[in-house]
């Protein structure tokens, strides 16, 4: 059983996450949690300056999580993104391809579940942040 | 028709996989019932009053003969030999367990069909009209631009957990058979100095708020309509409430924000989401399109009917359509017989259903939002023997878009959330004005009952609406003049103290009788409503 699992080839990032409106304030914070609710494109000019963006979800069934993710994956942020609270093995397929890549669940994942989960779909039919080629560009590509 | 290629069966073959083991899980005790009830919702999986109630999508209401009869063996192993058709062109079995699910979920696989995000808060199957590719009036044939975003929207990471359920409808015509306004977002194909595009409409829906859907774009490039939509949901997904279930769709927020401002931060989104390369190449949509071109008609055939027995004459009046190709014409099938549960059909009706596509409709059919089927393909010279194998079957019901034709929630006799029963009251009306022969003269009036507010059975929309309510521990029926799905769309008003079982028979009549004694020619129910007002109406109800 996992309590913390990342995607990433580096080591996370220890540095406690800040508060959106305290992180305002603190021009040196490189860590930032964002609640539901609060506007992740308020990070978009700092995003330079982050090691880590925390996204809390409360209640898996909050889904405003995955658009502050995929924001700020679009505007190029580079950093560590962690999902945390209510993080659940059927959600973490959706989770990577919002752009998440680590994630610190409230109550501790069966590491073989989670590969399962994400072993199962081999293709997708959307594209999002998370690289993989959709359906439709394989269907087309060129010969 | 859409067929799958290699990628849409992979897609759909990992899902059965992926669902036999949240079941296993959760009969392990892995998951908790809060942890499986979305996952379960998003395979259209309901916990209902007796048991299990699964919704399989039929996407944007197409069928060929071979899935149709698949739907008819579901409806035999698996359910009590029956099959219940439903307000978005899809058909739910009310008695199934748990533990036969994921087989169902690959029995469908099968034939190229699933049940995914029939249920739960997420995009839902997409719908459209039932006449696509062969109404006379269509812009163009919908139904490419509806697989197009059938699958984008299947498995969508982003929006999976939405506020609340999302429902889209694609129509191609002017006339609207499809409730396009009542959806969350309704698209409306139009072309534009020769290009394709959409109108785009969002915030419609029915349940405890109805509200008609107001324009919000009234041209979006065929090319960009799937990052439109895009940006519709993720302002929805962001700012939509989630702190009342009640006020969590689209249409409170479009409602609380209004139009101008929701249009402005669509636009905005629109403009980020341009720069992201989200649209499917022209080439895809038109692979897709390829599997929608008309079928070879035959040419030089007749167009005579003869109509010289009374029973098929009525049928043809009523059930048969004009279609675009001489010689041919649309046939409905009425799940609407007298006495009987609206959209219901027996597993051997289905499977008589597909034998008649695959002999007399080129191997497809539809579902209709007034949960009836359609058969899109008929030779005119073929319709007189259909009608006598469908009347033979109990499926020769002449009364498409009549009095009797009504659409019903399941209501309290199915349904965990219904506050009365819908069904005896469909079975009363059509009785009533089957014997009092008022049926026969009334014409078109479109008649929806809900056995609650979430309005499952239309009533908003309907010409005549009927809400179930429970008055202290008493079902009481309220009744709704005025509504329309249709290009004209209107939501009824209620027109004062309820009813109980026996006197929303009575008091339908009443209403019916007014407009009989008031009507011009040959105007419809709604159009004398709406020409007379309520005040007369409630004058004869209350009076």
């Amino acid at each position: 059983m996992a309590d913390f699992l990342s995607f990433r080839g580096d080591e996370p990032t220890e540095e406690p996450a800040v508060t959106l409106e305290s992180f305002d304030s603190q021009s040196n914070a490189s860590a930032v949690r964002i609640e539901p609710g609060e506007d992740t494109r308020e990070l978009l000019p700092f995003i330079d300056r982050l090691a880590l963006v925390e996204v809390n979800f409360p209640a898996y069934t909050d889904g405003r999580g995955y658009s502050a993710a995929r924001i700020l994956r679009e505007a190029g942020y580079a950093g560590e993104l962690r999902a945390v609270g209510d993080v659940l093995v059927d959600q973490i397929a959706y989770m990577r391809r919002c752009g998440f890549d680590s994630f610190k669940p409230g109550h501790p994942l069966d590491e073989a579940d989670v590969d399962a989960a994400l072993a199962r779909y081999e293709d997708v039919y959307q594209k999002t942040v998370d690289g993989s080629r959709p359906i439709w560009a394989k269907r087309h590509q060129a010969a | 028709m859409y067929q799958y290629d290699n990628y849409d069966q992979a897609m759909v073959d990992a899902r059965v996989d992926e669902f036999r083991d949240q079941v296993k899980r959760r009969l392990e005790g892995k998951l908790t019932e809060d942890q499986f009830r979305p996952l379960r919702l998003m395979n259209g999986l309901y916990l209902q009053l007796h048991a299990y109630m699964l919704r399989v999508a039929v996407p944007y209401g197409t069928l060929s003969a071979k899935q149709m009869r698949m739907l008819g063996h579901i409806a035999r192993k698996y359910d009590k030999g029956y099959g219940h058709f439903t307000t978005r062109q899809n058909i739910q079995y009310n008695w199934i367990k748990l533990s036969d699910a994921p087989d169902i979920l690959a029995d469908l696989a099968s034939v190229e069909m699933h049940a995914i995000q029939t249920s739960g808060n997420c995009i839902r199957n997409i719908s459209s009209d039932q006449y696509a590719g062969v109404a006379a009036d269509e812009v163009v044939d919908p139904r490419p631009w509806a697989e197009l975003l059938r699958q984008w929207s299947s498995f969508h990471p982003e929006f999976s957990y939405l506020p609340r359920k999302f429902k889209i409808a694609v129509i191609a015509s002017e006339q609207d058979r499809a409730a396009m306004r009542l959806h969350d977002i309704g698209l409306e194909l139009v072309k534009r100095d020769g290009v394709v595009g959409a109108r785009v409409f969002a915030g419609g829906g029915m349940g405890r708020t109805p509200m008609v859907a107001p324009e919000i774009n009234d041209f979006v490039t065929e090319d960009e309509i799937v990052s439109y939509v895009e940006a519709c949901l993720r302002v929805y997904n962001r700012y939509g409430r989630r702190d009342n279930k009640y006020k969590a769709r689209i249409k409170i927020l479009v409602h609380e924000l209004g139009v101008e401002e929701y249009r402005r931060q669509v636009a905005e989104e629109f403009a980020h989401m341009k720069t992201l390369g989200l649209n499917p190449p022209t080439e895809e949509l038109a692979r897709i399109a390829a599997y929608f071109a008309d079928p070879v008609y035959e040419t030089g055939l007749s167009d005579d009917l003869d109509r010289s027995d009374p029973d098929f004459a009525l049928w043809l009046d009523r059930n048969v359509v004009a279609h675009k190709q001489p010689g041919y014409a649309i046939a409905n099938i009425s799940l609407k017989p007298v006495g009987g549960i609206p959209g219901d059909a027996s597993a051997e009706q289905i499977e008589l259903m597909a034998d008649l596509a695959e002999r007399y409709s080129m191997d497809e059919l539809r579902v209709t939002h007034a949960q009836n089927i359609v058969l899109p393909y008929v030779k005119k010279a073929d319709l007189y023997t259909l009608w006598r194998e469908l009347e033979a079957a109990g499926l020769g019901e002449a009364n498409i878009d009549q009095i009797t034709d009504i659409i019903a929630c399941p209501g309290l006799d199915y349904c965990s959330l219904a506050n009365a029963r819908s069904i005896p009251v469909a079975q009363k009306i059509a009785q009533r004005f089957t014997d009092n022969g008022k049926e026969a003269t009334i014409g078109e009036l479109k008649l929806k009952i809900s056995g609650c507010i979430n309005a499952c059975g239309h009533h908003h929309a309907g010409h005549i609406g009927i809400l179930g309510v429970d008055r202290k521990g008493v079902e009481n029926y309220q009744l709704l003049l005025g509504g329309s799905g249709a290009e004209d769309c209107s939501l009824g008003t209620i027109t004062g103290p309820g009813f109980d079982e026996n006197g929303i028979v009575d008091a339908v009549e009443k209403v019916a009788d007014l407009y009989l004694a008031q009507r011009n020619d040959d105007e419809r129910f709604l159009d004398t409503y709406r020409r007379l007002g309520m005040a007369p109406f409630k004058e004869a109800l209350y009076g």
